[in-house]
């Protein structure tokens, strides 16, 4: 399955400037899993030490958050376009 | 570097004390000038989507409405920069939370509010290796 996974313009110093990622994957996991193979130091930003999707990292499939859907789960037609989408936060001390 | 006007320098003081005793948010939207320097010159406030009840020392930036800016930043021709917020009763300086959160390239400019009055403001990049932040210059324009 060819999934095309948009960078956000923050993310792209780790792909060589490009917007766009084409990778093989059945389902978000697969194709999230496959980028970071391809361009390692984007994982850290996507991933926590622990392996699991930072909590900042969006992901929309055909235009929506796939929170609504089967989240990291989500399967992929062959030629969806994936969005990366950061949501911010932050906050003074604890 | 970033250069923030002194009106929107004043804005962001203001949606600070706005905010007061919680966290302000918002995007900066602006262009990069030809030497790579973020020229601000709109704040896009935001309401903080975090719970009410963390809103004192938190703050969040819903996917939704980070791609709203960029619908806005597209229309005008500007770019997302960065993001500003506050800290309520504390420094200026990025903390370990906002390091946690945060991502390379944006600018992330904080506003220190101290009994409600609009104190030291200051902004920071992330290294690219998530290490540290680094202060960022501001230049009054």
């Amino acid at each position: 399955m060819s999934i095309t996974i948009q960078i956000p313009s923050a993310l792209r110093a780790f792909t060589d400037r490009k917007p766009e990622i084409a990778v093989e994957g059945k389902t978000v996991r697969e194709a999230i899993g496959a980028l970071a193979d391809a361009y390692p130091d984007i994982r850290p930003h996507l991933f926590d030490a622990s392996g699991a999707l930072r909590a900042f990292v969006n992901i929309y499939v055909a235009g929506k958050n796939i929170r609504h859907a089967d989240g990291i789960e989500t399967v992929l037609p062959d030629g969806e376009i994936l969005a990366l989408v950061p949501a911010i936060a932050g906050g003074a001390g604890q | 570097m970033i250069r923030l006007p002194e009106t929107l320098d004043a804005a962001i003081r203001a949606e600070g004390e706005k905010a007061y005793p919680n966290e302000c948010c918002g995007v900066l939207l602006g262009r990069l000038d030809a030497d790579g320097a973020r020229v601000t010159e709109e704040i896009l406030p935001i309401d903080n989507a975090r719970e009410a009840g963390e809103q004192y020392h938190r703050f969040r930036i819903e996917a939704d409405d980070f791609l709203r800016a960029e619908h806005v930043a597209r229309e005008t021709g500007r770019d997302v920069l960065g993001f500003y917020h506050s800290h309520p009763d504390h420094p200026a300086d990025p903390s370990e939370y906002d390091r946690e959160h945060a991502l390379p390239f944006y600018s992330y400019i904080i506003i220190s509010v101290r009994g409600g009055k609009a104190a030291e403001l200051a902004s920071w990049e992330l290294t690219l290796d998530r290490a540290r932040f680094e202060a960022e210059r501001i230049v009054s324009s």
